[in-house]
């Protein structure tokens, strides 16, 4: 007997095209002072098995089988009053978001003192002591007056402490975290992962991690379950599972995790995870349409050339300038990026990197400096007509595939409107002609074209997002978090591509991510960003093995290690060609 | 190898959802929409859509399914005038409602009425949809002084009672006209006023709606590739701003309809020789106090019942669009 059993689980959801199982055949346990990962892909239903054992499953969800026990006892099956008092008393909860768990009407320590007294036998002044004093052990500083604050007055990170201290305040002997970091920033996921685990050992505490983030399972797991499509495919020892998988599916999904420590060719093992439709034709640029760009004239030096290049944004707008506040969202920021060249920017959210290639693409007008381009001066040109001329050879691929595909347009009118407008097809038997070519490039088929983008997972979207970004014949290729959004093996056949066609085209590209392993994997040259300013310019290689601006150590310091994985049988990517193809 | 194993075995039940759905035709697809189940599920909304289809092909088909012709003076005798409905002692079979001041069949001069209403109806809130639609979507789209300018006219405008601002355009519609034009061109006097009172509403939901997409990547990348604000505004953020707009012309329909009636119960509307449901109930209500209580009840309790049935529906329609209310 553990501290927590699940047996032979399942989770249907009744709807009315038929029952869905979300889980199926599940059995994990739980020991005291122990932490099991649970790591799947989005609608693996990792979540799912968390909801239930605290009695949360959204209807029309229900439980259809199975039994889970805590302590031996069967807690599944128990009348809604009993389960309302288990659940803060025995289990703890934390959620992804901790702006949306705690509520913002109410200060920290009615919350807290609520909490402790519903559950425990307990005075109110008992309780607020006992308050002080976990506030105290999450690592807030002067907990007497923060106490009473509000929600808003604490920081993103701040909060999710308050979060673990409400879940551990009934002192529970079980909790559930779910996805407990992903809305943080990693300088403060890790110290979060860091106190979760000091808690969890000194209180003898079972947790059960709910995550995608490989990072997360190998920095503080003992045990892990991976899910694939309600099952557990497999269990085992955090080192074992990481390091030398079982299953093929764990296998394939491991290999798809970016690596931190070399740089590989391409990501090996991916392809079955999610098919992407038929197989990716090759390219051949010297007979291939793509490559009959009209206007591509020769040139020598960097492509782009950014000189002092500065963004102010007007945060609070007022009649007399004095009074104006203003966001330095970007200042002076110069680099060059080669032709042929994959330049990484990388920095935290809110580090203006994303602005910088906002401006490059002509969506945001510098408030100063200067951006060349293919030789000529973008911030100087006024007129649309000429600009065209610009815009043709520079395209851009953006973050979230649920929003930057129109739903009302089929694929097809999706990927020819950059040809129409630009006039680069003969008539319209042509347009079709390249758009189905384009389609089958990205590793989509032909068959795609008459569908609507609701019909697409998000990894096939990005697909299509790309051919549009290739319709215009570009040089030059902007891509912003182009795969955060994105399940780790999505990301994988994603970044995959991106190389191919990076390397058939002889594409320039800009490469936006917060994402360090990522970026080791795509980029030649990095330059890293924080609070608008770049602070170091280095080849990728060098700023991972030896980075000179201590906010960059800083950075590499956090990035988590995953010395775990394996090093047999990887390609890894000799000396990186710059400016070749 | 396993890749096979996994595909068959573990995909089969989390797929069979997604991928029958796919190979349906277009009906069939209709038939299982969520919208038709929800349609289909409330005998309610079947009722009122069914009453709303009965009042439009009334209306539509008057010329044959009324008994008589309202307007033909010919088939008008004022001896027949104030003949209450079949069931109450001395009526004429013929006039099964009865007949109002004039003579005319109440019956007929319904359905003929109902094909006022909803011609301005529909023509008023076209009217107002187009209007409040084009400036909503370039006032969200485009920013700045236009927005504030679009919005503020749309906040004053609000703050006055729509039949009120009917009236005014009614009013100096009909000074502006000359005499002998007046009663030819009320309809189209009436359509104007009900349509310039109600654009605020359709320029407010759509301005919001607008400014949501505008947020969205994909018109990012619209202006990344260089598509003029034109083309974005009219290809891509139109579409996707219709669906709300749609739910309030609607609700819209119904509120046009009854400010037809008022206005011309008032007076202000089309004239006596044409009635509308509105003027049937004014030239009732100045004999209800002499026990004629038909003129009046049966035009009045054909407006309620329309203007129910197109509001029941509008507010299905809104809740059934809406995936979070579902």
């Amino acid at each position: 007997m553990s501290l927590l059993d699940i047996k032979n689980l399942q989770v249907d959801f009744p709807t009315r095209r038929g029952v869905f199982t979300a889980v199926r055949e599940v059995t994990l346990s739980v020991e005291p002072g122990e932490i099991l990962g649970c790591v799947g892909e989005s609608g693996a239903g990792k979540s799912t098995i968390g909801n239930a054992v605290i009695g949360l499953l959204e209807p029309p969800g229900r439980m259809a089988e199975g039994e889970i026990d805590l302590r031996g006892e069967r807690i599944d099956n128990l009348p809604y009053e009993a389960v309302r008092r288990i659940r803060g008393r025995k289990i703890g909860m934390i959620f992804q978001d901790p702006l949306t768990s705690l509520n913002p009407l109410q200060t920290i320590e009615r919350q807290l003192v609520e909490t402790i007294t519903t559950h425990l036998p307990m005075s109110e002044a008992e309780a607020r002591q006992k308050s002080i004093d976990l506030l105290d052990r999450v690592g807030i500083p002067d907990p007497e007056i923060r106490i009473q604050q509000y929600p808003h007055q604490f920081s993103g990170g701040m909060r999710q402490r308050v979060v673990i201290a409400l879940a551990l305040c009934a002192d529970p002997e079980v909790i559930i975290a779910d996805e407990p970091t992903t809305a943080l920033d990693v300088s403060i996921q890790a110290q979060i992962l860091d106190l979760v685990r000091e808690l969890c050992r000194e209180r003898q505490v079972g947790m059960i991690i709910i995550t995608h983030d490989m990072g997360v399972i190998a920095d503080i797991t003992d045990r892990v379950a991976v899910m694939y499509r309600g099952k557990v495919v497999e269990t085992g020892p955090t080192a074992k599972i990481l390091g030398d998988p079982d299953h093929p599916y764990t296998k394939s999904l491991i290999s798809a995790v970016p690596r931190p420590d070399v740089r590989l060719k391409r990501f090996p093992l991916v392809e079955y995870i999610e098919s992407a439709g038929d197989a990716r034709k090759a390219l051949d640029i010297s007979t291939h349409w793509l490559g009959q760009a009209r206007d591509f004239s020769k040139m020598d030096g960097p492509l782009i050339r950014l000189k002092d290049l500065n963004m102010r944004f007007v945060t609070k707008n007022a009649i007399l300038p004095k009074n104006r506040v203003y966001l330095d969202a970007v200042k002076d920021v110069s680099f060059d990026i080669e032709q042929g060249e994959v330049f990484g920017l990388v920095g935290e959210s809110g580090s203006g990197k994303s602005t910088v290639a906002r401006m490059i693409a002509g969506l945001y007008k510098p408030t100063g400096g200067a951006i060349h381009f293919a030789g000529g001066e973008l911030t100087a040109i006024a007129s649309e007509r000429e600009k065209d001329i610009y815009r043709r050879q520079m395209q851009m691929i953006f973050q979230d595939p649920y929003s930057s595909l129109n739903p009302r347009m089929r694929v097809l009118d999706i990927v020819a409107e950059p040809i129409r407008f630009h006039g680069l097809a003969e008539d319209k038997a042509h347009t079709e002609e390249i758009v189905l070519d384009l389609l089958e490039h990205v590793g989509l088929g032909a068959a795609a074209a008459i569908k609507y983008p609701h019909e697409f997972s998000g990894g096939q979207r990005q697909r299509i997002s790309i051919a549009r970004a290739l319709a215009t014949r570009p040089r030059f290729l902007i891509c912003d978090e182009p795969t955060s959004a994105l399940d780790v093996s999505i990301q994988a056949q994603i970044l995959n591509l991106l190389k191919d066609l990076q390397e058939e085209l002889g594409l320039t590209m800009l490469f936006i991510s917060h994402d360090l392993p990522v970026i080791r994997q795509m980029c030649d040259r990095v330059g890293v960003m924080r609070n608008g300013m770049l602070c170091e310019i280095a080849e990728t290689e060098d700023l991972f093995e030896n980075p000179q601006h201590p906010y960059s150590q800083h950075l590499l310091e956090l990035m988590p290690r995953l010395e775990v994985l394996s090093q047999e049988g990887l390609e890894v990517e000799a000396d990186h060609p710059t400016g070749a193809a | 190898m396993a890749r096979e194993e996994i595909g068959k075995s573990e995909a089969a039940p989390a797929s069979s959802l997604e991928t029958g759905y796919e190979r349906l035709g277009f009906w069939a697809r209709i038939a299982d929409n969520d919208v038709t189940y929800s349609f289909l599920r409330s005998p309610l909304v079947m009722a009122a859509a069914g009453i709303t289809v009965t009042f439009i092909l009334a209306a539509v088909f008057a010329p044959l399914v009324a008994p008589f012709d309202p307007f033909d003076p010919t088939q008008i005798s004022l001896w027949d005038g104030k003949l209450p409905p079949a069931w109450v002692q001395g009526s004429n079979p013929a006039y099964f409602l009865g007949t109002d001041d004039q003579g005319r069949d109440l019956f007929s001069t319904i359905l003929y009425g109902g094909r006022i209403s909803l011609l301005v109806g529909f023509a008023a809130v076209f009217l107002s949809m187009a209007l409040g639609i084009g400036l909503g979507v370039a006032a969200g789209y485009l920013g700045g002084w236009f927005d504030a300018f679009v919005m503020r006219l749309a906040d004053v405008q609000l703050t006055i009672p729509g039949i009120l601002t009917a009236i005014l355009i009614n009013g100096i519609a009909r000074s502006v006209l000359p005499i002998e034009l007046r009663d030819e061109l009320a309809i189209y006097v009436v359509i104007l006023a009900i349509g310039f009172s109600d654009w605020p509403q359709f320029a407010r939901v759509t301005r919001a709606a607008a400014l949501v997409e505008a947020e969205k990547e994909y018109i990012q990348a619209a202006r990344v590739i260089g598509l003029r604000p034109f083309i974005i505004i009219v290809r891509h953020i139109l579409p996707n701003v219709l669906r709300p707009a749609l739910v309030l012309a609607t609700i819209g329909l119904a509120l046009a309809i009854i400010a037809e009636a008022t206005l011309s119960f008032l007076g202000q509307g089309v004239p006596p020789t044409t009635p509308s449901l509105g003027t049937l109930i004014r030239i009732g209500n100045d004999y209800l106090f002499s026990g004629l209580w038909w003129i009046t009840l049966f035009p009045a309790l054909a407006l309620v019942t329309l203007v129910l049935a197109v509001n029941l529906l509008g507010d299905w329609l809104r809740d059934a669009l809406n995936p979070k209310l579902r």
